[in-house]
């Protein structure tokens, strides 16, 4: 490694980092040309279609495909038969370890049904009507077994237990009955008991969530063709090619080797698409037939099938002496895992008290499995469910106590060199600056009008690195193709695009960002996690500068002069030896030109794992206006603050934000899983469950606050999962200023916020 | 001497004990310590936890330097969405 890759690339004046160019997908999606995962064909592809379980919980007595093998134009039926059992065994494949077993078993059932929509069979026909048919044909015969939806119930020493072979982890003695409950958390600090007897002000509430979708606009989709050589190649779109690559070796018992996965422009995916549903499934059935599969979902497929996030069940409880130091917290935190274990309360724990430096407190998390689709994750995973329970006491604790709850927030807030409730000590983080930025902005000083509330609510999200590969390519006129292996889920390609031309010194414009299928770019952890920005880009960064060094090297020798007198500036090499003043600068396109002649041609790779991601923390700001004879609520303004390190496109991270807010604010007001006394899910559609569309909202102002990440090349932090984390608690604390009753149960639904209005009357 | 602290995920390994020093450079000789001084924590550690050194958390990361004074937090794993 050089001198040159060993230090962050320096700028003193950035041209393309922090502008708006004109993203380089934006055309493609506009006019309809970018191709998604079910915009893909091949040459006599079939049709796949799966076979749902129609139970919550039920035992799979038989299955009889006879009927549909037997009909014209059914190539292939697949069941669990069709794939190897798989022992428990962690494994690492998207962005922490998955149980192999768990996976296969949520991609096609074995033995048992653990939700309404569990894959039981799959068929492959010449058409959608014949594969429609032929599921209709298969006879699965099922002894339905009790169920349970809703974590509590199924924490019950009673309830019906999914898995006999699983034992709570994380106990002080390890019980020797299963249960539902697969895992316990906890985290201490201090005294918490003596904390609360000497405080002088104590809140707290019970607080419920309901399972929420990502709700990504484009359903799964993939085509997978497996050649008579056993070679297999997948095309589809997920979060991660390599990912799905991993999986389906593992589900199928194939090499690695064997497999390439092909990443299909993606429309939405929110941590949804780390997994895979329909791949695995798709390669049975090429295989089994012959020819390519292509299997698309349908949006009741994706409701009842893949994963959304935890309802959740907490208790919070907060003391603070009258100054307004809280000095104890308790909080407890019980999440639905689903149908096998996973959910994301551990990192809930992490995060619950991530704001507040706080000296005793109790954090406790429940991980439990349920008959519901096995959740997946969804930004910021567990965090905004958490952040939803204790900034609502916070608010609460802010009312007791007499205080502003921007004053509040920042007496007792974390800064540079506070140890984390969740362990290590907090630098250059930018929370006290964000908070400040809200605390002073227009609209927190602004009026409010009759039946309108105003809520506060702050959030965090760790932010992680990874393994990233990218390359440069230089092409003869000087132009370049940077290749990354990250599916951009969230403006990545602009942000790669843009750190390689602010780093060559080149246009944007002459920056061309691919993203490489698993045979034709080095292995990249999945997008997701906040990573692609901090983590590839480094690597791209890192590329850049071995090119430039490249072609340092090349101008030395052409010039013939030592490479510490060739300096690289603005997209030229400049020669700086005092003895050659005659020697005129060489751009990249001269240089390029003559690369053939100079050495062949100039391309550059790195390989890393990142470290040292910056946390992030955001600020929101939410006034809404409730209709005190409908219930219905309106979201009349809000503004987000966050700090984002560094915004290498400011238009994205804008975006990010508003995203993020927008998805919170559904999850706040309408959106909720709801169950039929069988278990099964009454609301799989967007006209039931209810997302927020751009009539619903106000223009989200947002202010990025840049403390820079000093280990990022330009100080860049992850953006993509702070801003869902404080809206679900942002809007709950409007709603208690708006109508003077905390609602501590989400969705605020019309009815819900009635209620709460007739029992304020009663 | 590294100061390491754990959670509650490496209790069953340490008998409750949150707090421990030990002698190593790099990621992967606290590992290696760890399992010395509690077999089978390594292993677990290796394959669970990510490490904050000195408040920056390294993941999957051998090679990453401990200083001899430096401040070790063993958390889960971080993911995303």
């Amino acid at each position: 490694m050089s001198e040159t890759l060993d230090k962050p690339a320096a700028q003193a004046t950035l041209n393309v980092v922090g502008t708006r160019p004109i993203r380089p997908d934006g055309a493609d999606k506009v006019t309809g040309r970018a191709t998604y995962g079910a915009d893909y064909n091949m040459p006599g592809q079939l049709v796949g279609r799966i076979l749902r379980s129609p139970h919550a919980h039920a035992r799979i007595v038989s299955i009889d495909a006879s009927r549909a093998r037997a009909l014209p134009g059914v190539k292939a039926v697949v069941t669990s038969a069709d794939f190897p059992d798989l022992a428990s065994e962690m494994h690492d494949g998207g962005e922490a370890a998955s149980n192999l077993r768990d996976l296969s078993l949520n991609v096609m059932a074995r033995g048992k049904v653990l939700y309404d929509g569990h894959a039981v069979a799959a068929v492959a026909a010449v058409s959608a009507a014949v594969a429609e048919e032929a599921l209709s044909r298969i006879k699965v015969i099922y002894e339905t077994l009790p169920h349970v939806i809703d974590v509590e119930p199924a924490m019950s020493p009673d309830a019906p237990v999914l898995h006999d072979y699983m034992f709570t982890e994380g106990l002080e003695t390890p019980p020797t009955v299963a249960s539902n409950i697969a895992k316990r958390h906890k985290n201490v600090r201090g005294d918490v008991d003596a904390a609360f007897a000497a405080a002088d002000v104590i809140v707290e509430d019970r607080y419920t969530t309901q399972a929420v979708h990502q709700g990504y606009i484009e359903p799964q989709a993939c085509v997978a063709a497996w050649a008579e050589d056993g070679r297999c190649e997948v095309w589809s779109s997920s979060q991660g090619q390599f990912m799905v690559r991993t999986y389906c070796a593992k589900i199928l018992g194939l090499e690695i080797s064997d497999i390439r996965v092909t990443p299909a422009e993606i429309g939405g995916g929110f941590g949804g698409k780390t997994t895979v549903y329909l791949e695995p499934i798709a390669l049975a059935l090429s295989r089994a037939s012959g020819h390519p599969v292509k299997m698309v979902m349908t949006r009741e497929d994706v409701f009842r099938a893949t994963g959304p996030t935890s309802g959740a069940v907490m208790h919070v409880k907060l003391g603070a002496l009258s100054d307004g130091t809280i000095t104890a917290a308790t909080v407890e935190l019980k999440f639905q895992a689903g149908a096998f274990p996973g959910s994301p309360v551990g990192a809930a724990c992490m995060t619950a008290l991530a704001c507040y430096d706080i000296a005793n407190f109790t954090i406790v998390g429940w991980d439990v499995v349920t008959n519901t689709p096995k959740t997946a994750a969804y930004r910021a995973p567990g965090a905004p469910i958490a952040a939803f329970a204790v900034e609502s006491a916070v608010d609460d604790l802010a009312r007791k106590l007499g205080m502003d709850p921007i004053a509040l927030r920042e007496k007792n807030a974390v800064r540079d060199g506070t140890k984390a409730s969740y362990g290590p000590t907090f630098q250059n983080i930018g929370y006290v600056e964000t908070l400040a930025a809200i605390r002073d902005s227009d609209h927190y000083k602004s009026p409010l009008k009759p039946n309108q509330g105003r809520g506060v609510a702050v959030g965090f999200w760790f932010n992680i690195g990874g393994e990233s590969t990218a390359a440069i390519h230089i092409s003869e006129d000087g132009s370049a193709a940077v290749v990354t292996g990250n599916p951009d889920i969230g403006g990545s390609r602009a942000s790669m695009a843009m750190m390689a031309a602010e780093t060559l010194g080149v246009p944007v414009e002459r920056v061309r960002p691919m993203i490489g299928d698993t045979a034709s770019i080095g292995y990249s952890m999945l997008t997701g996690g906040s990573r692609t920005t901090f983590a590839t880009g480094m690597a791209v960064v890192q590329a850049a500068e071995k090119v430039i060094l490249d072609l340092r090297q090349r101008a030395a020798k052409l010039w013939e002069v030592s490479l510490d007198h060739v300096v690289w500036r603005m997209g030229q090499a400049e020669c700086i030896d005092p003895a050659k003043p005659e020697k005129k600068p060489m751009t990249l396109a001269a240089l390029a030109a003559q690369s053939g002649r100079t050495g062949g041609p100039i391309s550059a790779q790195v390989t890393l794992n990142a470290q040292g991601a910056g946390p992030g923390f955001g600020v929101h700001l939410c006034d809404l206006e409730v209709d005190p004879e409908t219930g219905h609520t309106s979201i009349v303004r809000y503004t987000a603050a966050q700090d984002v390190g560094r915004a290498i496109h400011p238009s994205y991270v804008e975006g990010q934000i508003q995203g993020g807010v927008a998805q919170g604010v559904g999850w706040a007001l309408n959106e909720a899983y709801i169950f039929d006394r069988d278990g099964r899910m009454e609301n799989a559609g967007f006209l039931d469950y209810r997302m927020p569309v751009a009539s619903d909202l106000p223009m989200l102002d947002t202010i990025m606050i840049e403390v820079p990440n000093p280990r990022h090349p330009f100080g860049a932090k992850g953006v993509g999962e702070v801003p869902i984390v404080p809206p679900l608690a942002a809007v709950a604390n409007a709603m208690r200023g708006a109508i003077g009753v905390r609602m501590s149960s989400l969705p605020l639904s019309p009815p819900a916020v009635l209620a709460a209005l007739d029992g304020k009357g009663g | 001497m590294a100061h390491i602290t754990v959670g509650s995920e490496c209790w069953p390994f340490t008998g409750g004990q949150s707090a421990f020093e030990v002698e190593a450079a790099s990621v992967r000789e606290v590992i290696a310590a760890l399992d010395v001084r509690f077999p089978g924590l390594g292993d677990f550690v290796d394959r669970k936890m990510a490490f904050a050194i000195d408040g920056e958390i390294h993941q999957d990361a051998w090679f990453s330097p401990v200083g001899s004074s430096s401040e070790v937090y063993l958390i889960p794993k971080i993911g995303g969405g």
